[in-house]
């Protein structure tokens, strides 16, 4: 069978040693892909996990919090790269080098930012009052009620914005390949070029086992560092609403 | 860069500011065309998306069982990225508008069912047994009780599905399509900021249009809502 037949050239593609070694191997690429991923992440989570939280605990704010994720949507993520690589260039400046790439991690910080606030926000606004005053009455200062008791009860809230952060950090990241980032995509880009389906179809098997891989790892992160005592309590059902991730 | 240069790139009157007006009359046949294409796209998926979610999640509000499978699968593959997504596609279908549309079809499924199994799942169990009680069929029940209540919570993900989709309709260049994502790739191929001023500019413009007819419609299906405000 004809299909049949170019699986097994994409076995042989994937299994070649020439893919997993140098500049264009697998594991360069991958590494790459995923410093890009996580520091971008780790930026866009202290800008949008502390203000969220804290304009949750004020409850001032909800307009903007609420809606920057539905804006975040609306603006194609593509352009975004594009854009980037037309005002900064394509090399990164002195002391970015952390960042895997800079015109990649300006928009993947921006686009990671909407979903961890908003959802730091309504995790943080809908902690019971009746916790926030017993807080209160032992004597907790604003700062450690939002530390010590709504972080923590509204971390099931959090962990779906920074999941959901991740896909759409990861999937942008692939994109970037498109503009000359070395990511784990930049088979298909080349083999998009040279008209090789075989590299193409590889690249994104690989490309799809790296999305759901890591968040798979996400969930078991969650799933360690939220207080089990919340799995069956409000916090535990409210998972349910889960804003939806942005693709990319 | 002597003055009048400046001057001119601050007033879109050449080739390297970022908006150079004269070239959108001249050009205004192609951005009919990807406009066309976009919204095409747009509505050939969230239609496709409707027709095949809507039975899914009719079925998995009823069934634990098939919920537990359905709603993974539709998370997981909302979870790969679209270039990779249309990567596989790409050798069964070779480029085009299938691929495209399969991809986004794709996509809004994971928002679409979520939303109409949570609709489904919001109607209190005693208007069920209400209508059980009045003697509905399960057929009328569905279609009498169960849809009208669950209409705001659908409409939502319509709404949500179709702003994203039409961001991510500017991705599937990849496979020769794109809408206006074909101005946004022709702005990075030729290092030329207008197309790639004017692809984001209508697609933003686009996706906000959509998304305050939609708010209408969502008033329009639910007019108790109303009587609140």
């Amino acid at each position: 069978m004809h299909f049949a037949h170019f699986l097994v050239d994409v076995w042989h593609w994937l299994t070649a040693g020439a893919q997993w070694h140098g500049d264009d191997g697998v594991p360069h690429l991958l590494a790459n892909h995923v410093r890009i991923s996580i520091s971008s992440l780790l930026v866009a989570m202290l800008i949008a996990v502390p203000i969220g939280a804290w304009l949750g605990h004020r409850g001032v704010g909800g307009v903007v919090a609420i809606n920057i994720a539905n804006v975040g949507r609306a603006i194609p993520i593509y352009a975004l790269l594009v854009l980037a690589v037309q005002i900064f260039g394509i090399t990164s400046p002195t002391g970015f080098g952390w960042t895997g790439s800079f015109v990649a991690f300006v928009p993947l910080v921006l686009l990671g930012i909407p979903p961890m606030l908003t959802n730091s926000y309504i995790g943080v606004r809908d902690v019971g009052d009746e916790l926030v005053d017993a807080a209160r009455g032992m004597g907790l200062s604003e700062g450690e009620i939002l530390r010590r008791v709504e972080i923590p009860v509204a971390l099931p809230f959090i962990m779906a914005g920074i999941r959901t952060a991740m896909v759409g950090i990861i999937a942008t990241a692939t994109l970037a390949s498109f503009t000359g980032v070395d990511t784990l995509a930049t088979p298909i880009y080349i083999g998009l070029g040279t008209n090789d389906h075989v590299a193409v179809f590889g690249g994104a098997v690989l490309v799809a086992l790296l999305a759901v891989a890591v968040d798979l790892v996400l969930a078991g992160v969650q799933r360690s560092i939220v207080s089990p005592g919340l799995g069956t309590g409000r916090a535990g059902r409210r998972r349910a609403m889960e804003p939806v991730p942005q693709a990319a | 860069m002597p003055a009048h240069a400046v001057l001119g790139n601050a007033l879109g009157n050449n080739a390297n500011s970022w908006v150079w007006w004269a070239w959108i009359p001249a050009h205004q046949h192609e951005i009919y065309a990807y406009l066309n294409e976009h919204l095409l796209l747009t509505v050939l998926a969230v239609g496709y998306g409707l027709v095949i979610a809507l039975p899914l999640a009719v079925i998995a509000a009823r069934r634990r069982a098939v919920a537990a499978v359905v709603v993974p699968v539709v998370n997981a593959v909302y979870t790969i990225p679209s270039v990779a997504l249309l990567g596989l596609l790409l050798p069964i279908t070779g480029t085009g508008r299938e691929p495209a549309v399969i991809a986004l079809t794709l996509y809004t499924l994971a928002i679409l069912v979520r939303n109409m199994l949570e609709g489904l799942r919001g109607v209190p169990a005693d208007v069920l047994d209400a209508a059980d009680g009045m003697g509905y069929t399960r057929r009328r029940r569905l279609l009498r009780v169960e849809l009208p209540l669950a209409l705001p919570a659908i409409v939502a993900g319509i709404r949500l599905a179709t702003v994203s989709t039409i961001g991510l309709v500017t991705v599937t260049f990849i496979v020769d399509q794109g809408g206006l994502g074909r101005f946004i790739q022709d702005g990075y191929q030729r290092d030329f900021h207008t197309p790639l001023v004017v692809g984001i500019v209508l697609s933003v413009a686009l996706a906000v249009v959509a998304d305050l007819l939609l708010v209408r419609v969502e008033r329009a299906v639910t007019p108790w809502r109303r009587r609140a405000r």
